[in-house]
């Protein structure tokens, strides 16, 4: 139990140097970049005079040195204020959460259909490797791999979207409809097609991470036990390696939020998809800082606490990590 | 004295692996246990004894047949007089025939020790039975395998053979890295099951553990086997044998001088034709190109012309 307490601290700890440390890479970044905050604030054609400009320059702070701008900023979000989006003229967090809203459910949808369809094929495929449903499928999960995200959001829009006609072509809800009147049908099926086109995107790795799992696993000693005591395929399959390679793929499944999170600001896009992936490209066109930054540091948090979780569930289902350090060694010379 | 029950009846076992060669593109088939005989009897221990990586572990896993997938076997195994053919031995596995591997990590790493003892065939009652026979409480039932010690895994394994009382007991390498005491406590194990009527089929490298329990020793050399005699005859030393292999053998233990002989034993896939042992061997001459038979010399069998 100590130990676990200890583990939490640790791994809160972590979180916040991590937080830290975004917070003054993104900060960096954007006080490097060509961006004027007062130009994209006020706009590139406004008559306000040289005089104005500078008072409102020196009002923002504007003229104080990077470590002071930092620290004010830093104090704002503490206090809750995030400032506000230049793009959307609402306050950031108000944006942050709306945005993250749609996009939680994009991602929701997406994190289940492709683990639990990634686990099911890699396992089919692991035991009938090198079999023609192994090779069709290792192929295709490679050729998704190796192409780009938006590629295959363009394919897929054109056609299920456009040729098909199976899905609306973009937006999460009807246009034109009015915001009372649309349904939780209406919005599934807007989000449909998104989560398809990332479902098989990021179905790839966990497929490809089950199937090698399991040839390794089925492979190894103790199925060879399992077998010589006479378990058949399916004893074998779901006495020992469901077990063992359930832990490992969910893992694998949680830390791969970042890649999730990376592909969704990108199939956003595609698709005209309102959720946090749009509002980061339109608030990076726009020069609107405030945005950017609140946005960067959400996303870390999002990817952190998937990695997070993925410790975390380690520790409760190994009992070799959760009752101890593996301290056996077994080095035995083996005669074949 | 009425003749026992064979059990387990190996002929002319021959195992080869369809693989890559070094430096080949080409797969090819590498025999790596050559027309082997063996038998084992009801009540009896019988020792494979033989040098490492000589194959042994493959002569178990042949008779269990769980070979991987790229091994052809030729020859015949019959089990109780029966021909033991794949179909007849997933019948078997598990209740009339039991196999304790090297070591604890034969066990699946996740799984609560009981439940894998306990296996598809057998109750909690038996387990429970069986682990007060090897003096293993409450407490280990709910262990993992990684938190059993050397003796404790040791005795579980036992434990899993015996669930449901086997008429033939594979062990392959059952003492490595056990102290004296413990690895005489597992032998004493096995003499019981054996005391008891069951077969045991005992695969070691460890010549004097053999001494101690065995009824018949089978010396392995090169993927074969080249002499099985009674035990004793092993105790009384070289000029009670048959053949030279397990001579030299014999004067290689420390008890006898350690003497060792020259070169090295032939590697599967660069055999001589004729005798295995040629190369080594004192009493090499021309009969020893040809084929060699299995012979049976003083109630013992061998595999050389020479012997007598």
């Amino acid at each position: 139990m100590n130990k676990r307490i200890k583990n939490a601290i640790f791994e809160s700890v972590r979180m916040i140097l991590l937080l830290i440390a975004v917070s003054i890479i993104a900060f960096l970044l954007i006080i490097n970049s060509p961006i004027d905050p007062l130009t994209s604030y006020v706009g590139p054609e406004s008559t306000l005079s040289q005089e104005a400009r500078e008072e409102i320059a020196e009002h923002w702070g504007l003229y104080d040195t990077p470590a002071e701008r930092f620290f004010s900023w830093v104090g704002n979000i503490l206090k809750g204020d995030w400032g506000d989006s230049i793009t959307y003229k609402r306050p950031v967090k108000d944006v942050i959460s709306e945005r993250f809203g749609y996009s939680f459910g994009l991602m929701a949808c997406t994190w289940v259909i492709s683990g639990v369809l990634g686990f099911i094929v890699g396992i089919i495929c692991g035991m009938r490797e090198g079999g023609w449903f192994d090779r069709l499928m290792k192929s295709f999960c490679l050729m998704v791999k190796s192409a780009p995200t938006f590629w295959i959001g363009l394919l897929f829009l054109v056609i299920f979207a456009v040729e098909l006609k199976l899905f609306p072509i973009g937006m999460a809800v009807p246009l034109g409809k009015p915001a009372s009147e649309v349904t939780f049908f209406d919005r599934l099926y807007h989000m449909a097609l998104p989560v398809i086109t990332l479902s098989v995107i990021s179905m790839s790795d966990i497929m490809l991470y089950t199937r090698q799992k399991l040839i390794e696993i089925i492979n190894s000693d103790f199925i060879l036990y399992a077998r010589a005591r006479g378990e058949n395929e399916k004893q074998i399959v779901m006495r020992h390696v469901m077990r063992n390679i359930a832990l490992p793929a969910i893992t694998v499944q949680f830390a791969s939020f970042s890649e999730l999170f990376g592909g969704m600001a990108l199939a956003e896009n595609v698709f005209s998809y309102p959720g946090i992936g749009t509002a980061t490209t339109a608030a990076a066109i726009n020069a609107d800082v405030p945005l950017l930054l609140g946005i960067a540091v959400c996303s870390a948090v999002f990817v952190f606490a998937g990695n997070l979780m993925a410790n975390i569930l380690y520790g409760v289902f190994d009992p070799r990590i959760k009752e101890g350090v593996v301290t056996y060694e077994h080095t035995h010379a083996h005669s074949h | 004295m009425t003749e026992k029950r064979t059990i387990l009846s190996v002929e002319d076992l021959t195992v080869a692996f369809n693989m890559y060669r070094k430096g080949g593109f080409k797969k090819t088939d590498l025999e790596v246990i050559h027309q082997l005989s063996i038998d084992v009897k009801e009540g009896e221990i019988v020792a494979v004894v033989g040098s490492s990586g000589s194959g042994k572990s493959i002569l178990a896993h042949s008779v269990l047949h769980i070979l991987p997938k790229n091994a052809k076997v030729g020859g015949k195994i019959t089990f109780d007089g029966k021909e033991l053919d794949e179909k007849y031995c997933r019948e078997l596995l598990g209740k009339d025939i039991a196999f304790i591997p090297q070591s604890v990590d034969y066990l699946d790493p996740l799984m609560h020790v009981d439940k894998q003892v306990i296996g598809v065939y057998g109750t909690k009652e038996r387990q429970r039975e069986v682990f007060n026979r090897y003096q293993l409480d409450e407490r280990v039932d709910k262990l993992y395998p990684f938190q059993l010690s050397g003796g404790m895994a040791r005795r579980v394994l036992i434990s899993s053979a015996v669930m449901e009382h086997p008429k033939l007991i594979i062990a392959d390498e059952p003492t490595p890295g056990l102290n004296v005491e413990m690895a005489m406590e597992t032998l004493n194990h096995f003499r019981e099951l054996a005391d008891k009527g069951t077969a045991v089929l005992m695969i070691t490298h460890d010549i004097d553990l053999a001494f101690e329990v065995a009824d018949r020793i089978a010396v392995f050399y090169a993927g074969t086997v080249v002499e099985i005699a009674p035990t004793l005859d092993f105790i009384m030393g070289r000029g009670f044998l048959r053949h030279p292999y397990s001579m030299a053998f014999v004067d290689a233990l420390p008890q006898k001088g350690f003497k060792p002989i020259d070169g090295k034993q032939p590697y599967a896939g660069d055999l001589p034709s004729g005798c295995l042992f040629a190369d080594r061997c004192p009493l090499r001459d021309d009969a020893c190109a040809g084929e060699i038979e299995m012979r049976d010399v003083r109630g013992g069998k061998v595999r050389c012309v020479h012997a007598t």
